[in-house]
């Protein structure tokens, strides 16, 4: 277990372990055939079986198993080829048989790690399969005060994937690459949207502290309620030194679940009584052990795409970037197939990573958009760069341009066309701007004559602007000089 | 009696009009209600509807299906879409299913007639039909005494003769001990042969959907309409159905028929009488050709012990969705959800239930789960061994239905205890998951008594054979009238 000092002066260390839940993007639901959709009316999805309704049963999607395995492949995990489901029993309103069917002591995977960009290796202890809850709206605040509840049972039976950790991971920050190194994998095996706003992934954390120096466990709390990467950092950051300051205070930590508030920045006792809780876990009877054959795992495994971390070491090796271009652009597949079709077409890697973690990444926020959801095609981003080096459209023109593909999709060509914003080279058009110039800024001309070079720039760029950045840059330069004598 | 396949020609031939049919058993169950009570609800416009469709098909010259027009009544656990469905229980009273059972559906287009959904001990869970919510169901035999259960009011209607064909449940003897009370033929198939699906859950692990009939032949005919794999029902499996009417046989030769010497031994203590009367049916199978042999089933006794680990348990997690928040009875809300769900389980479940879900949550808690749940199910895997080692030596088992006739209303229903033991006899059948039935066997005092047939998983051709082998030759002696049936003959 490797763990990392808080800082010297508290004198203690954090051990950290993560359960992440993660929806699994399949069609249906994990034991019905009702529609798996995020954003739906509530109540729209809904079955007799995932209301649990009476007579009703479960039958295993084969599709979730397989997204489970193949996630579990791709993480070093052990597939089990004999697993089962289990019952996990209490009473919740947004739960329609009061009990959830969950994987008890058989999960599907069990072992495995997640790789950090540092090398770290995050073990896994097991991801195992179950059905999502349905959501309730407490009208008042929450349920023991609410004057009424509504439940949306859409979610309802949505497969979910639940991945635990040990407890390796040593500071908040190393949380943070965790959660991005695993959103990472699972994007590029398609099993989930892995959208933390939509609850697509949430992230529970099991906290404890320790003297530095010490191998036994501290008291550890389970902090939930934390709903984007952000507020995992601040969380835990939060929920350590709030340990610290218990234990220098001669306190004891309690082992309890905490909330963590957003607005107000603090976790705090939920009070709830789910340490009690029994769950009484057995088999569930309704539905037969899952076997896996062998030949399936083998052939889930052939189809098992090129990873996050194999594809950064690509990168760097193949197109030359940096590990801050690479990173970034193998955070999600999507942006790295996408960076691969413009660098190709372009021939220029580096171009393509400019273009994309610069310009484009800022007019798609802009345009509130993203590479999976905006018109322009990397072919044609590609040919915006093929046309800024061959110096038919100025640097300035193609960030327009770039505007408006990504808003419209149109080609670059016909964008430069209606808007007029090729470079010209016409020597006559651009003397007439030269002359204009030079009349409207004595001052400057003058300061040039005195030898202050510096004036020279000052000219260009007026002319430049004359031209509405359409003049070549070194024709400007050339006719200003022989002006200017 | 009128049997479902003699309606059927009846109705093929254009002798008797569906309609008529549905028509006549309506009439005749409802004039027995104040007697039997056997029906939670009758159904007469989903039946006419049906029969109309029968009739229509019939005089199209086509094909109407297995059960075409045969008026038959259904066990009040099975969904039937558009109609309320209570499993006996107050929690349910106002639950309108939205979606029929596979056994009903599949029932439904193989032509039956459904005419109203039967009364049963509230989800299933008794032994004589006096734990309904709603009201007791009476023996057709003797209107004092109870008519077994759970699938009391299935198990009446068609002793008194107003169906020929009722759909029942066994978990631990629930088909097999009212049809040998109301002196009917009762099935209780392979776990796995017929579809769970839409049939309300007890204990998942031990329902079965069977049927209770007026003969051997309709429980065969209908047991090929309603067996076979569901793709919504995982634990059905997913062989082939055989032609369980062309496996009916008129002798036994050839048959080794196994008989329990822990089963004999027990009888004997019980009841001298009633062993007799086994005595006697075990000579008319070795007079049919059958080679009888003693088999040992060594765990059977600890049947009973592991059956209340397994059944509650099983029941205290499949009843935790009866809160009131999606569907039924819901009390009247006030304070937090779970004081609605509290006080909704208080007033909509009754004490058996109760006690049920209270057994097996404890069965199921922290630090008793080893003790109990593991080990009861270790059992359960000794008793299936011991009726493979039986099987070993015989085709087919042959012994007591239940250890007495039709009690008393009132007789066993303050002694839990004593109710759960009528099921000595049946409960580890249904812990094997082996098929078994029930088929009239003679009388004691009067009341009738049933002669159990088991045979090995998925051979219910074999077990439904020697059976019908055995009805033909005692025919005579068992198909006396029930003595409400001949108030109505004498009334109608």
């Amino acid at each position: 277990m490797s763990t990392a000092a808080i800082g010297s002066e508290t004198g203690f260390e954090a051990v950290i372990g993560l359960e992440v839940h993660v929806e699994l993007s399949t069609q249906s639901k994990m034991f019905c055939g009702c529609r798996n959709e995020f954003g739906a009316e509530p109540n729209t999805h809904v079955c007799p079986i995932c209301l649990g309704m009476p007579g009703t049963l479960p039958v295993i999607n084969r599709r979730a198993v397989e997204y489970l395995c193949k996630t579990g492949l791709a993480l070093g995990c052990t597939i089990a080829t004999d697993s089962k489901f289990d019952r996990k029993n209490y009473f919740y309103p947004d739960m329609p048989k009061n009990y959830q069917i969950s994987q008890y002591d058989m999960p599907l995977t069990t072992g495995g790690g997640v790789r950090l960009p540092s090398g770290k290796l995050v073990r896994l202890n097991r991801i195992h399969l179950e059905e999502d809850t349905g959501k309730t709206f407490h009208a008042g605040g929450h349920m023991a005060a609410a004057e009424y509840t509504l439940v949306d049972y859409n979610r309802a039976g949505v497969p979910l994937m639940e991945i635990v950790t040990e407890p390796d991971i040593a500071n908040p920050e190393e949380a943070e690459m965790y959660l991005g190194q695993l959103k990472a994998v699972l994007s590029y095996l398609g099993v989930s949207d892995v959208k933390m706003h939509e609850g697509s992934l949430r992230c529970d954390a099991n906290v404890s502290i320790r003297p530095v120096g010490t191998t036994a466990l501290g008291t550890k709390a389970e902090v939930k309620n934390m709903n984007s990467f952000r507020s995992v950092v601040r969380a835990l950051r939060y929920e350590i030194e709030r340990q610290a300051a218990a234990l220098r205070a001669g306190e004891r930590v309690v082992q309890e679940t905490r909330n963590w508030d957003e607005g107000r920045g603090l976790t705090y006792s939920t009070r709830s009584k789910e340490q009690a809780h029994d769950y009484r876990y057995f088999p569930d009877p309704d539905l037969v052990p899952l076997t896996i054959e062998r030949e399936t795992i083998a052939l889930w495994n052939a189809e098992m795409p090129e990873l996050p971390l194999a594809k950064r070491e690509r990168f760097l090796r193949e197109h030359g970037l940096s590990d801050y271009e690479a990173g970034i652009l193998t955070e999600d597949v999507v942006t790295a197939d996408y960076f691969e079709v413009v660098a190709q077409a372009a021939q220029s890697a580096k171009q393509a990573a400019n273009w994309l973690l610069g310009d484009v990444r800022r007019l798609l926020e802009k345009h509130e958009l993203t590479l999976a959801t905006t018109r322009m095609r990397p072919q044609a981003l590609a040919e915006l760069i093929r046309l800024v080096a061959a110096g038919t459209i100025s640097g300035k023109a193609a960030k327009e341009v770039c505007d408006v593909m990504i808003a419209t999709g149109q080609a670059p060509g016909v964008i430069i066309e209606q808007r007029g914003l090729a470079q010209t080279s016409d020597t006559g058009e651009i003397q007439s701007l030269v002359d204009e110039v030079v009349s409207a800024n004595a001052d400057s001309v003058a300061s040039y004559k005195a030898g202050k070079t510096k004036a020279l720039e000052f000219l260009v760029g007026q002319v430049m602007k004359a031209s509405r950045g359409k003049a070549k840059v070194d024709i400007v330069r050339a006719l200003l000089l022989e002006r200017l004598g | 009696m009128i049997t479902g396949h003699e309606l059927k020609t009846a109705i093929a031939q254009g002798r008797l009009s569906a309609v008529e049919a549905a028509s006549q058993a309506l009439a005749r169950a409802q004039s027995l209600e104040p007697q039997l009570r056997a029906y939670i609800r009758f159904t007469p416009e989903r039946a006419l509807a049906q029969a109309r469709r029968i009739d229509d098909l019939v005089r199209a010259g086509e094909d109407a299906g297995a059960l075409a027009g045969i008026p038959i009544a259904v066990k009040d656990i099975f969904c039937v879409e558009g109609e309320i469905t209570t499993a006996g229980s107050r929690i349910l009273e106002n639950f309108r299913s939205p979606y029929s059972s596979t056994v009903v559906r599949k029932l439904e287009e193989a032509g039956a007639v459904i005419i109203g959904k039967t009364n049963m001990d509230e989800f299933a869970m008794g032994s004589s039909c006096e734990n309904s919510a709603f009201f007791p169901t009476r023996n057709p035999w003797d209107p004092t005494r109870v008519p077994g259960g759970s699938s009391g009011g299935s198990a009446s209607t068609v002793g008194a003769w107003s169906v020929p064909i009722a759909l029942g449940t066994d978990t631990g003897g629930s088909i097999r001990e009212p049809a040998s009370f109301c002196n009917i033929v009762g099935v209780k198939p392979t776990y796995g042969r017929v579809s769970r699906y839409g049939m309300i859950a007890f204990a998942s692990s031990l329902d079965q959907a069977g049927p209770m009939t007026a003969d051997v032949r309709d429980a065969a005919i209908t047991l090929g309409v309603i067996a076979g794999h569901d793709p919504l029902d995982s634990t059905s499996v997913d062989i082939p159905v055989p032609d369980y009417a062309a496996a009916l046989r008129s002798d036994l030769q050839g048959m080794r028929v196994g008989i329990v010497h822990e089963f004999e031994e027990q009888i004997a203590s019980l009841d001298p009488q009633l062993a007799e009367l086994y005595r006697k049916a075990y000579q008319a199978l070795e007079q049919l050709g059958a080679r009888l042999v003693e088999v040992h089933l060594p765990h059977a006794r600890y049947g009973l012990a592991t059956y209340y680990l397994i059944a509650p348990a099983e029941c205290s997690s499949n009843l935790a969705r009866y809160d009131g928040a999606r569907y039924g009875v819901r009390a009247d809300p006030g304070g937090d959800v779970y004081e609605m769900f509290e006080r909704t389980r208080a007033a909509g479940f009754g004490d058996e239930v109760k006690r049920r879900i209270v057994l097996g949550t404890y069965a199921l808690s922290a630090g008793y789960y080893d003790a109990y749940y593991v080990r009861a199910q270790k059992i359960r895997t000794l008793i299936k061994r011991d009726f493979d080692q039986a099987f070993a030596g015989c085709d087919v088992i042959a012994g007591p239905a239940v250890s007495c006739p039709a009690f008393e209303l009132g007789a066993k229903s303050q002694d839990p205890v004593a109710m759960y033991l009528m099921d000595y006899f049946t409960i580890p059948m249904s812990l094997a998951g082996l098929p078994a039935l029930s088929v009239p066997a003679g009388y004691i005092g009067g009341l009738p008594v049933g002669l159990q047939i088991v045979a090995p998983a998925f051979e219910e051709h074999v077990m439904l054979g020697a059976a019908h082998a055995y009805e033909q030759t005692t025919r005579h002696a068992w198909a006396a009238t029930p003595p409400v049936a001949q108030t109505a003959a004498s009334t109608s």
